[in-house]
């Protein structure tokens, strides 16, 4: 960390680097902006405590290959990037109903300032309200608060089965009535896959129940999803139209076009800018990105 | 320049009649909440019943130079609702509809004064409920629960407060209001709600809540397994949570409030057990009798006396009656209580709580356990009379031991109660004057002018400037 901190100095414009699979989301860095890059490695992991901490610049595709060997996984999405970027960027999984959403996945996060200190927010214990909650602030900020340097994330045990199931008669929007916590629902306008998992016995009852609502074949994953995520609410899925992919109860929709941005209200974007100022007064943090 | 209260109280009754409470035993009530700590004198009491009436009682306390302290139950435990100096107290208890239930979206918008366990019941015909479930479910409000970040037993696999808050409607300290975070699926901007939610009352006033509503599961399994000992108790908890199973709840009790609640309540729990586990798993009817089986086992394996399964379903809530009185039948047994709350990892559960038995000793103390130990969230009870001499001392002295223990063990400060003045203390043995720095950076974008309950959480020398007149003025913080 020390060397991080070392690395990021206080003064000049810096930007830190994952595996840039999503460089370019809230606007291009400036050009001039110093390129560095977090720790790497798995720092330690206590599979009975459910918790692993893990240096920032570590591939999401290590980190769930360690997890994996101890039969447990976390709520990071896994679509290649490191830890760091996965959590700057704060996109959740596609199974975020199976693995739980980003943000209360992550219990602690080391950063170093604008200042070039290290601060850090959060503890490592699974349940904590020891000040105020840094570790919010940080995920999805794109790296413009403060540079990731270290996170403790929650883990979970993979359960017993997995399996996911397609159907093109089934009303998508009913899954979640028939079933009790699917770990995801995908629906592309004609068909709908839904990831069961659990206990194999359970499994297999949450089947029949869905075979009450459609016909079921089993699958081996979710669909392709296109390259643009919006955000909608649960309640607004039923109108998408064209090409997508849209996760029921959820409210995420993937599309071949970015979503329109539309702005923020007045009061939010101020309380965002005083943010800004207080952490980063030179603006030196990533400058040119923004998630307001 | 403060204003005098005959102005202050004038302008406030303009907008809300009788509802404002200045009157001196009202004003003595509130200078505490469910904790042991005492404020300075309460301004004003406000009982607003709107949001407008919220907007305008900050605007006016502003005009005044006063600050803010929002108020929901009192039943912190941490003094966060206690005011210091004497700052216009701003209560949501009358704020208390449950304004919409979308069963379909899962999403139910909520006054902050609603009573936890009200809701909840309100949503039971419909085959939801609210899964935050502190033991204070009773008088607690929701906007109090997002105040502190509020856990509870079923928190163990639900998540805390903060996994079930969607959106919320604050109204900020200089009396704009401002609704933070949304019902789709990753709103933009920072996380402006998800900061918020345990900001003890100093980011602003909660006056509307979108909170996540859960089905009931139809499956319930509730299990009361025997230990001789407290630490067989704690190394049956790791050893679940280590074997991949994550029950909805695991609580331990041990002997001595295991009998006080037998006196208290009588719902059949063994007297002579060292300790008892309440392990609750939920789900689909097949995998609940599995993960119920496993958890017997581990039980035996790890020195289990007795594994009892409720048998119905009124048995299972005479076993969460117990519970969920524990803190009721503690007034049997000692006049007074200090209701400490630290995490530890689960690993060092055992080991920890027997530091606390022993600081007890140490300090002549009687204390009994009674704590949500799926999560390592220890609750060691200190008991005492407050009319002992110098009792107080000894008991805060123990406390700081047991926190200082806590994080000895790789713990952390508070894991539902919150900092409040109880624990601000200690946050410099948590934080350095960095990460201290960085959380006030956080307060400032919300509460540039330090309006919002201020001389809470970060400690003296860390905040704004005001909170020195602020400190002078508490009668003894030890009431
Ligand atoms: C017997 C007992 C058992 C308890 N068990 C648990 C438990 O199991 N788990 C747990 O987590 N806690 C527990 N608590 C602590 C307490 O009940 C919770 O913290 C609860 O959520 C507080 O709610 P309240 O309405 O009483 O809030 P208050 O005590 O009135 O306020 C708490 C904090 O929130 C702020 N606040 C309140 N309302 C608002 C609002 N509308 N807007 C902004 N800020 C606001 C206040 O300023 C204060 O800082 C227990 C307390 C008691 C007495």
């Amino acid at each position: 960390m020390n060397e991080f901190a070392e690395l990021v100095g206080n003064s000049g414009p810096v930007t830190v680097a994952g595996g840039k699979t999503r460089w370019h989301v809230g606007g291009d860095v400036h050009p001039e902006a110093r390129e560095v890059r977090a720790p790497v490695g798995v720092v330690s992991y206590d599979p009975a405590e459910m918790t692993v901490r893990v240096n920032a610049g570590t591939s999401t595709t290590e980190l769930t290959s360690v997890l994996a060997e101890s039969g447990q996984r976390c709520a990071l999405p896994e679509r290649g990037g490191t830890v760091g970027g996965s959590l700057a960027v704060g996109e959740n999984h596609v199974e975020v109903l199976g693995r739980g959403w980003l943000t209360t996945s992550v219990l602690q996060v080391t950063y170093i300032s604008a200042e070039g200190k290290i601060v850090r927010g959060g503890g490592p214990t699974v349940k904590n309200v020891s000040g105020f909650d840094l570790p919010r602030l940080i995920v999805g900020s794109l790296g413009t608060l403060g540079l990731i340097g270290e996170v403790i994330l929650r883990t979970n045990p993979i359960p017993p089965q997995s399996q996911w199931f397609e159907s093109n008669d089934a009303d998508p929007f009913s899954v979640t009535s028939q079933v009790l916590r699917p770990s995801a629902v995908l629906w592309n306008g004609a068909s709908t896959r839904v990831l069961l998992e659990g206990h194999e016995l359970d499994v297999a009852a949450s089947l029949r129940s869905l075979s009450e609502i459609g016909a079921w074949n089993e699958v081996q994953g979710g669909f392709d999803l296109p390259k643009h995520r919006w955000s909608l609410t649960p309640t607004q899925l039923n109108t998408c139209t064209g090409t997508f992919v849209a996760s029921v109860a959820v409210g995420t929709v993937w599309r071949d076009e970015p979503q329109p941005a539309h702005a923020l209200p007045p009061s939010v974007i101020d309380i965002s800018k005083r943010l800004k100022s207080n952490f980063d007064p030179t603006g030196r943090l990533n400058p040119g990105r923004s998630v307001f | 320049m403060t204003t005098s209260d005959e102005a202050l109280l004038a302008d406030l009754r303009r907008v809300l009649g009788d509802r404002v409470r200045a009157d001196s035993a009202e004003r003595a009530l509130l200078r505490r909440d469910a904790s042991v700590f005492e404020g300075g004198s309460a301004g004003p009491t406000c009982l607003c019943e709107s949001t407008e009436e919220v907007q305008q009682v900050v605007q006016i306390a502003l005009a005044h130079d006063r600050a803010i302290v929002p108020r929901g139950a009192g039943t912190g435990l941490a003094g966060g609702a206690i005011p210091l100096g004497s700052p216009v107290v701003v209560s949501l208890s009358r704020m208390n509809r449950i304004l919409e239930v979308d069963t379909e979206a899962r999403i139910a918008w909520v006054e902050p004064g609603v009573v936890n366990l009200d809701l909840t019941k309100y949503l039971t015909p419909l085959g939801y409920h609210f899964a935050p479930d502190p033991s204070s479910q009773q008088v607690c409000t929701i906007g109090g629960n997002v105040g502190n970040n509020s856990g509870g037993p079923h928190c163990l696999a639900y998540g805390v407060t903060n996994a079930h808050i969607l959106a919320i409607e604050v109204v900020l300290a200089d009396g704009g209001v401002v609704t933070l975070g949304g019902l789709n699926a990753e709103p933009a901007g920072y996380d402006l709600r998800g900061v918020f939610v345990g900001g003890e009352g100093m980011l602003g006033i909660t006056t509307k809540v979108a909170v996540r509503i859960t089905p009931n599961p139809p499956a319930v399994r509730t299990l009361l397994l025997s230990f001789d000992t407290p630490r067989d108790a704690a190394t049956t908890v790791s050893a679940v949570i280590a074997a991949g199973i994550v029950p909805a709840a695991m609580e331990v009790m041990d002997q001595r409030i295991t009998i006080a609640v037998e006196n208290y309540v009588n719902v059949g729990y063994p007297r002579d057990a060292g300790a008892v586990l309440l392990a609750e798993v939920d789900g689909l009817p097949d995998g609940v009798e599995i993960d119920a089986k496993r958890i017997a086992e581990i039980g035996r394996e790890h020195g289990a006396t007795d594994v009892r399964q409720a048998q119905s379903d009124e048995e299972r809530m005479l076993l969460w009656k117990g519970r969920k009185t524990a803190f009721g039948a503690v007034a049997q047994i000692a006049p007074n209580y200090y209701l400490h709350d630290t995490v530890v990892p689960r690993s060092k559960l055992a080991d920890t709580l027997e530091e606390v038995y022993r600081i007890a000793d140490e300090y002549d103390l009687a204390v009994v356990n009674v704590f949500h130990a799926g999560d390592g969230n220890l609750h060691p009870l200190l008991l005492f009379n407050g009319q002992e001499p110098g009792i107080y001392d000894r008991v805060h002295a123990a406390g700081a031991k047991i926190v200082e223990a806590s994080l000895a063990a790789g713990g952390v400060l508070s894991g539902e109660h919150g900092i409040g003045v109880e624990k601000q203390p200690y946050m410099h043995q948590m934080f350095s004057d960095d990460d201290l720095d960085h959380q006030e950076r956080l307060r400032h974008a919300f509460d540039p002018a330090c309006r919002s309950n201020p001389g809470k959480v970060i400690p003296v020398g860390h905040s704004c400037a005001d909170i020195q007149s602020l400190r002078a003025t508490p009668e003894g913080v030890w009431g």
